[in-house]
């Protein structure tokens, strides 16, 4: 039964979220008025989420090739190589909307999609990992979201069966109506054997696989590509349904035909589902393609063509095959229980045409469909600089010990156990550092390769000065990967934003943009994939600026890599980097003073790879025995955080100099790493340092059972673990 | 030792225990289609694998226990092979009526993955012979249904008979409240049949078989049973 279609009318074209001007171009390109199906293609291909339309013209300018990197960003994922023709292949994505109206579901198919971009290339996915941002704890929504969150990451990732080895979690006031969920995953691939979404050939099968079709996500990313308001948790029904069950059918179903070599083609059905893959794959391809969607497994009857276009139903897969090797693939997915229907094929006509019920629905160029979508370059206005704060300028309202203390038991930085539990970390046997670290680090197969993986952003850096912010964001990654003992090879970048039609935010994504790229320029360490979240607000009030970065290290040995807990008693105790006591922006500043002010650290690039280099080199020949970077908190944060996690205390000595100690202790000077060694190897350490062009000092001892920081008591360890480890777990269980 | 694996839609630590077994007994153990109907031939040891197989839809392991492969997993147990059933492979063990008992819901309400220790209850069976008698050993745990239970008269005839393989312990071996992690009956992480030939066991020794990874305390029970042979 065909139903009536409605009358193309001006609130019609707005309410698919297309601009009167983009109505324009619309007409300009077809000649016509498009029919209901032609609108709504257009309103999944032209909407931000897929277009890019607001961000394109900031991205070019990246930094996206190194000799190790085997393809850049525009395919589902990223993938470098990693010697022995290996290849890794990774990407974060967001999933933001979604999990604040149905947090469970939202972040499930999230980490579904996410995993759907990687074994698409023909990767077997090894790990996962995440950035979470939630509104401030006393919010009443948080607790339910980040329970749902959580539980919804957990669910999908244990039961598909991939570690999920590290992530990111925070809370602040500016997340309070759209919280962020940022979802990366990591697989390895025969680095000869990538598969692309470029379909070849004229006359070739295009099959559907996977589930079936239902009336879930229609406009999920027209939705991602708007602002929320008071409504927005009706729009519950967009927010699609995951089943990791099917996800792991898929994976086990895809990599076995890919295996035999059917597939010549192959693209996921993600944001827009068959729309977005389908034109990906013709476009990509200069070829044309027919679809004719009676042949389309549908989970419910009467699905319009509209809508099965639209329909953003989980765990499905588009493939271009091999004629001759139809028999043998379709046999693979009925032997995993998975729908399989030849629904169209490729021809040379490049255009993408849509039958249904014997109609013609939609008739459309191709490639314009992805090449003429709108490029905007909206106006944007440099974030107003913030004063510097001087170290002498802020009084200690708490002894440093109580501050410690404070710190270590507040909700950015203490411990995120009750999280991590509910993932399973240890599947596959290969976590060699488990969550909690600076990074993961994954073994590869047997070994005694490893990848080092880590997420990161300071969101409040970026507020005060996004270019710092988004240097800071790709440093922080590269110095985490590399107080594991990795070499930083590549990045995969998540850029959450409030809306870009706002000169001021849009300043904070163009600023934020050229910060990481002068970061990852100077670090070699190129982007190779990523996502733009734009509209990340509700009612007019936008997020902190938040570009998450996912960083990729490679690390030779897995038995030559550090961990940050203390490893003996009575080892010297080594400040590596310069220390002016940066208190602007620091949660020394935020969370002790109340002062949510200043400029924030600024990131000095060739020392910070000096004395990554230097610090890098001391653990792969063993010279260390316990590393950790420095980073929010300072260095009293870092030593407490080492102490707790090997039960052994640590002494540190008064400084010789003239900075004011809470503003030595707290301050969040970049580029800097804590290290250990054994006492009598203190002096060959720190001249390896220095001979690299950086500083380095001993400020300490470890031994005992508390922390005692300059001129104060000493702090039992009891109750610095008591603090770091209590706060969420007590924060979830209160009502 | 000829050791199969029985893969199920949904088993995900097939590979870690192929791992472990392979290891231990030098060679790779078969990989069983769960449609099928046969083992191969001369298999002493099955492993029923931990996962989510059916996606743990109706209720974990109850699909799986209904599976063509089961009927010979039954018959091979009955005419005494081993079966070891970890995770995944317990509720299926225990939906299948080869174990009694039923795995419910984690008392906390939420899917815990962490290290824990166990206490090894006996250790003269095929399965714990590699340990100490009342050895404690760290492993790890990952499940949302963990939670051991069973009628009084099952659990009563369970510990008359010492059918008790591990319970959950702190790193002293001492059996506690607060070291269940998942509410379990009298802190049972895993128990035998009648005949000790099929253990059933929530934790993931097949994850301890390594020094760089958590450890190795899982490594003597593969040993354990890479000396068995039925043929022997």
């Amino acid at each position: 039964m065909l139903r009536n279609e409605p009358q193309i009318t001006p609130e019609l074209v707005a309410q698919h979220g297309l601009k009167p001007d983009e109505y324009q171009r619309i007409l300009a390109l077809i000649g016509r008025t498009p029919t209901f199906t032609e609108l709504g293609i257009f309103s999944a291909m032209w909407n931000e989420h897929c277009s890019y339309k607001s961000s394109r013209l900031h991205l070019r300018g990246l930094p996206t090739k190194a000799p190790w990197v085997i393809q850049g960003p525009g395919e589902n994922a990223g993938v470098i190589g990693i010697g022995e023709g290996l290849a890794c292949v990774f990407k974060m994505e967001s999933h933001n909307h979604p999990s604040y109206i149905e947090p469970y579901q939202g972040a499930a198919t999230g980490v579904g999609g996410i995993l759907r971009d990687v074994f698409t290339m023909g990767a077997r996915p090894v790990a996962c990992l995440n950035l979470l941002r939630f509104g401030a704890p006393e919010h009443p929504k948080t607790r339910h979201l980040v329970s749902g969150v959580v539980a919804g990451i957990a669910g999908y990732g244990n039961s598909f069966g991939v570690p999920t080895v590290a992530g990111s979690v925070n809370f602040h006031n500016r997340y309070d109506g759209n919280i962020l969920v940022n979802a990366m995953a990591v697989g390895i691939a025969k680095a000869n054997e990538i598969f692309y979404a470029k379909a070849t050939g004229v006359g070739r099968p295009i099959v559907y696989l996977g589930s079936k079709t239902g009336r879930d996500g229609i406009h999920g990313a027209t939705m991602a590509s708007a602002e929320f308001d008071d409504k927005s948790e009706e729009k519950r029904p967009t927010v699609q349904v995951g089943d990791p069950f099917s996800e792991k059918l898929l994976l086990e179903a895809c990599l076995e035909i890919m295996q035999k070599g059917c597939v010549i083609a192959i693209q996921d059905m993600g944001a827009a589902g068959l729309t977005s893959s389908a034109v990906e794959m013709g476009a990509k391809g200069d070829l044309g393609i027919e679809l004719d969607l009676d042949k389309v497994p549908c989970r419910e009857t009467g699905m319009t063509a509209y809508e099965m276009m639209l329909s953003e139903s989980q765990e499905r897969m588009l493939m271009v095959l091999d004629p001759s090797r139809e028999a043998e693939a379709e046999a693979i997915f009925t032997k995993w229980g998975l729908d399989f229907a030849v629904i169209g094929k490729t021809t040379d006509t490049l255009r993408f045409v849509i039958k249904h019920g014997g109609e013609v629905k939609a008739d459309l160029p191709i490639k314009e469909l992805g090449d003429q979508a709108p490029l905007y370059d909206r106006p944007w206005v440099p974030t107003p600089a913030r004063p510097v704060i001087e170290p002498d300028s802020v009084s200690p309202p708490l002894s440093n010990s109580d501050a410690l203390l404070k710190l270590m038991g507040s909700p950015d930085q203490s411990s995120k156990r009750w999280v991590w539990e509910q993932y399973d970390h240890l599947i596959l046997g290969n976590s060699i550092q488990q969550p909690g670290g600076d990074a993961a680090v994954i073994r590869i197969g047997n070994g005694p390769k490893g990848l080092a993986l880590c997420t990161d952003v300071t969101q409040r850096y970026c507020e005060a000065d996004p270019f710092e912010g988004g240097k800071q964001a790709v440093a922080e990654a590269w110095r985490n990967l590399t107080a594991v003992g990795s070499l930083p090879l590549a990045l995969t970048d998540n850029l959450n934003f409030g809306n870009p039609e706002r000169p001021e935010i849009m300043g904070q994504f163009v600023l934020a943009v050229r910060g990481i790229g002068e970061a990852a320029s100077a670090l070699d360490f190129p982007i190779v994939s990523g996502n733009v979240s734009l509209y990340n607000e509700t009612q007019g009030r936008g997020i902190l600026p938040t570009p998450s970065i996912g960083g990729v290290g490679l690390v030779e040995d897995v038995t030559r890599t550090a961990t940050l807990a203390f490893k003996q008693e009575d080892e010297s105790i080594i400040l590596v980097g310069e220390t002016v006591g940066w208190l602007g922006q620091s949660v020394y500043l935020r969370d002790v003073c109340n002062r949510e002010e200043g400029a924030p650290p600024p990131v000095d690039l060739p020392r910070e790879r000096k004395a990554g280099d230097a610090v890098r080199k001391l653990i792969v020949n063993r010279k260390v025995s316990a590393v950790h970077d420095l980073s929010d908190g300072g260095l009293a944060l870092a030593v407490a955080e080492m102490a707790v996690a090997s039960n052994i205390g640590a002494r540190l000595e008064t400084p010789v100099n003239t900075l004011p100690l809470h503003a030595w202790l707290f301050g969040e000077d970049q580029g800097r790493y804590v290290l250990t060694c054994a006492t009598k190897e203190t002096d060959s350490v720190i001249a390896e340092i220095m001979n690299a062009g950086v500083v380095a000092k001993k400020i300490g001892v470890t031994g005992g059972d508390s922390l005692t920081l300059p001129g104060e008591a000493p702090v039992p360890l009891a109750r610095l673990r008591s603090a770091h480890e209590n706060w969420l777990p007590d924060y979830m269980q209160a009502r | 030792m000829k050791p199969a694996i029985v893969l199920f839609p949904g088993s995900n630590r097939e590979g870690d225990a192929a791992r472990a077994l392979e290891l231990t007994t030098g060679r790779a153990p078969a990989i069983v289609w769960h449609a099928d109907h046969e083992l191969p031939p001369g298999t002493d040891l099955v492993v029923l694998p931990g996962g989510f197989s059916y996606g743990d839809y109706l209720r974990c392991g109850a699909i799986a226990a209904r599976a063509p492969m089961m009927d010979a997993v039954r018959k091979h147990a009955a005419s005494g092979g081993l079966v070891l059933g970890i995770c995944n492979g317990f509720q299926i063990l225990v939906e299948s009526g080869l174990l009694p008992g039923v795995l419910m819901r984690n008392a906390g309400l939420r899917f815990i993955c962490r290290m824990q220790h166990l206490r090894v209850e006996r250790n003269d069976t095929v399965f714990t012979r590699g340990y100490r008698q009342h050895q404690t050993i760290k492993v790890a745990i990952a499940h949302g249904e963990g939670n051991y239970e069973a009628d009084d008269e099952t659990i009563t005839r369970l510990e008359g008979d010492g059918r008790v393989a591990f319970r959950y312990s702190d790193p002293d071996g001492n059996v506690t409240d607060l070291s269940n992690p998942n509410g379990s009956t009298h802190s049972i992480a895993g128990i035998y049949s009648e005949k000790f030939n099929v253990l059933g066991l929530m934790p993931h020794p097949e994850n301890l078989i390594d020094p760089l990874i958590g450890g190795v305390d899982g490594l003597p029970m593969f040993q354990s049973l890479a000396g068995f042979s039925r043929a022997a």
